[in-house]
């Protein structure tokens, strides 16, 4: 079955490519990419102008919730909430319950993924038994389940001990250590970031310095073990800077930025609304230097990848006084109207940046298919519709949590459709009839 | 019609908060809070009669929902509360389903339920009341929420400063103590800096607030400095629990470094008053000599804690308008 993707700009930063350009699909995988390819016997898909296709957006940085918070989402729910923000694959954590350390919960994920048929899901197994932070996971065992990367996630690893063990181990398999960098005693039961506003509104602060020395520390293991060391959500000006130091020399250090920490600040605690928990999350909102380092580092290629650290929570865990609520917001389906409103559109970088930022960058870290429109490669593809206009409803959202504080936003950039092996799974209802 | 009412009707042109709720001081413009001050002004009279009650909130409802222990805020809001009239419910941590695990919007909504008009909140959460603000009709009244504020504390110790000195702006005002945890600083600073007041705040490093210039004060951490031609002295209670957290030594050392002591008091204007909002730490943050001296107003804020928070209830529940309609 042949499927001919008509008259797009096509973005493919692994291969240079940036015009408009036909994309023929064969069998779920990229056949070509040419101007004006014969049509022949593939079905023509009309591809309107001003929209852009490129290689499928990977997040990788979700929690999926399966199993054990089945409440705050599901499996099912989360790849759904993925294809409508234009990811055709997802990474997830395994701060799920039972922690996934074990082919186990491995298998079940990847189960339930396959059942659902949509965006394609890789397990990220844990460093440690139970994320505990004191003995290993069965990394091999973990890797053959079909893991694709490693971390404690919600928490730093223990200790340096321990990490730098993991960094040697998940070498051997090219396995990158993802880590939640933050020093737990400077965290201490903080809730938001350490500056004016925690000060004004009597919040327990987490200074910058946290999340840094725990950057600083993997950046040094990294450098010691030659093995890959990826950032998880980094949101401190401080972190950045020892990326930057870290890449300088040649360390094999790479980072994430979710798309809150470059949209807002702490300002967000007051208003609009004071204390509201979904601008809870841990690494918290920071102060104003610290977001603008953020874009900077999106800007000068320091930051590799966006990833929406997609945390959803049920509305009673976060209907409760701001110190006792869970951290963290969803973010799959606000992160492309977010991206391309605030650094495409506000002139900070270009589309295919983007793409390589939510697409190429991920796939090159963690090893996974896709990535490029490459010819042979799955027919992974996002339609981008870089000019719709998109308002955010919380109360649309298609994962089961809706807690995100960019309900009502209105924003410039939107997913036209998500297509994975060559088959449409979310067409935008936004879009009106005919337009793909 | 009472002496009170007639001379609160007199005000009529600015006699009611024009908010549903008493969340902190940093929402009130100067006006408003100069209404309370000299509301309470009135107030205080009414405490002084032999039979110490006005009908101003008969047939009011109000819940006292303490879910920390306090026996100034809650004993002080209890009598302003009976000096108006109001009906008045006390709910204590520990007595109620809070035990049970009821979380706070639940337990405030089935309070709600039997409709109150103004529920009294003191809470351990930062944010408590702006929380209940958004999930209650009542207006909520902040009795001290987390780290964040305790606006009538900020106005009882005004009220202290302005019937002594006669005016706020241009004194010095010197704040010294465990201002990081400290509610009663945040309402101060927002109130002395709104009507003009030179705020200098004090105390170790590790117990100053990230940022606090910001808030228009000036931070040291030398006593000397913040005391030296100070008008109004204020402690801060140092909470003996925070040694665990490792912000100073030992309390022998804090009292060695930042206790007032008589001879740091003389560094202050002759006419210096010494406030604290209670619980006092003889010995750590204030000597006793200070405490029980002549330049103490402790029991004066206690006593005057009374009127001002009539005026919030009086105001709150709207002033004379409302008089007028019951």
């Amino acid at each position: 079955m042949k499927r001919l993707l008509k008259g797009g700009r096509v973005i493919d930063p692994a291969n240079g490519i940036d015009g408009v350009h036909d994309v023929l699909i064969e069998d779920g995988r990229i056949a070509r990419v040419g101007r004006d390819l014969p049509v022949e016997d593939a079905t023509v898909v009309e591809i309107a102008s001003g929209l852009v296709v490129c290689p499928g957006l990977i997040d990788m940085h979700v929690h999926l919730r399966e199993p054990g918070q089945e409440h705050k989402e599901t499996v099912a729910t989360g790849v759904a909430s993925a294809v409508a923000g234009g990811f055709t694959a997802v990474a997830c954590m395994p701060n799920t319950s039972p922690v996934n350390d074990n082919a186990n919960v491995t298998s079940l994920i990847l189960a339930k993924a396959a059942e659902a048929g949509l965006a394609h899901v890789y397990p990220i197994g844990a460093v440690s038994k139970g994320s505990k932070g004191e003995l290993l996971a069965d990394i091999a065992e973990l890797k053959q389940a079909g893991c694709v990367a490693i971390t404690d996630d919600g928490h730093p690893v223990s200790t340096a001990l321990l990490l730098r063990r993991a960094l040697e181990y998940a070498g051997m398999f090219g396995m990158p250590v993802i880590e939640h960098c933050e020093d737990a005693t400077l965290k201490g039961d903080g809730v938001a970031h350490e500056g004016f506003h925690a000060s004004s509104l009597g919040l327990r602060g987490i200074p910058g310095a946290a999340e840094a020395l725990g950057v600083e520390r993997g950046v040094l293991l990294s450098e010691l073990t030659g093995s890959a060391f990826h950032v998880a959500h980094m949101s401190a000006r401080a972190s950045i800077r020892a990326v930057r130091k870290g890449k300088d020399a040649g360390v094999r250090v790479t980072c994430e930025v979710a798309p809150h920490h470059f949209t807002l600040t702490d300002e967000a605690l007051t208003s609009p609304i004071p204390y509201d928990t979904n601008t809870k999350m841990n690494p918290p909102l920071r102060e104003t230097a610290d977001r603008d380092a953020m874009l900077a580092g999106i800007v000068d290629g320091t930051v590799d990848v966006i990833a929406t650290d997609h945390a959803p929570h049920h509305y009673d865990e976060k209907k409760v006084e701001f110190d006792r609520a869970p951290f963290g917001i969803v973010g799959l389906e606000t992160a492309v109207p977010l991206s391309i409103d605030r650094l495409v559109h506000a002139g900070l970088i270009r589309l295919p940046r983007l793409v390589e930022l939510l697409s190429t960058g991920p796939a090159r870290i963690l090893r996974v298919p896709g990535g490029t429109l490459s010819p042979g490669s799955p027919a992974d593809i996002t339609v981008l519709a870089p000019d719709l206009k998109v308002r955010i409803r919380a109360s649309q959202l298609r994962s089961r949590s809706k807690n995100t504080p960019f309900d009502g936003w209105e924003l410039r950039g939107g997913v036209a459709a998500t297509i994975i092996h060559g088959r449409t799974v979310y067409v935008n209802p936004e879009m009106g009839s005919g337009v793909i | 019609m009472s002496t009170t009412s007639q001379e609160l009707d007199q005000k009529q042109a600015v006699t009611a908060l024009r908010r549903k709720d008493l969340l902190g001081i940093a929402e009130l413009s100067p006006e408003e809070i100069e209404l309370v001050l000299d509301t309470a002004e009135a107030m205080k009279e009414v405490g002084t009669r032999p039979i110490k009650k006005v009908p101003a909130l008969r047939g009011k409802t109000v819940v006292n929902l303490f879910y920390e222990p306090s026996t100034r805020t809650r004993t002080s809001f209890e009598i302003a509360e009976k000096r108006l009239s109001a009906d008045t419910l006390n709910i204590a941590i520990g007595t109620s389903s809070v035990v049970k695990g009821e979380t706070l919007a639940d337990t405030a909504l089935n309070l709600e339920a039997m409709s109150p008009d103004m529920i009294v909140l003191r809470h351990a959460s930062s944010g408590a009341c702006h929380f209940l603000s958004r999930v209650c009709r009542s207006a909520i009244i902040n009795a001290g929420d987390g780290m964040h504020e305790h606006p009538t504390q900020a106005l009882l110790d005004a009220f202290t400063i302005r019937e002594r000195k006669k005016r706020l702006a241009g004194l010095k005002i010197a704040i010294v103590g465990d201002l990081l945890h400290s509610r009663v600083l945040r309402s101060n600073i927002h109130l002395l800096t709104k009507l003009g007041a030179d705020v200098w705040v004090c105390g170790p490093p590790t117990l100053i607030p990230t940022d606090i210039r910001r808030f228009g004060v000036t931070a040291t951490s030398s006593v000397e400095d913040a005391v030296r031609d100070a008008d109004v002295i204020m402690l801060l209670r140092i909470q003996l629990e925070r040694m665990e957290g490792a912000y100073f030594p030992s309390l022998r050392e804090y009292f060695r470094v930042f206790g007032m002591t008589e001879a740091r008091m003389q560094m202050a204007k002759s006419d210096v008053m010494i406030m604290h909002p209670g619980p006092m730490n003889r010995g750590v943050e204030i000597a006793s000599e200070v405490a029980d001296g002549p330049y103490s107003v402790i029991l004066d804020q206690v006593a005057n804690g009374v009127a001002v928070r009539m005026a919030v209830l009086y105001l709150l529940a709207g002033g004379a308008e409302h008089e007028e309609a019951a």
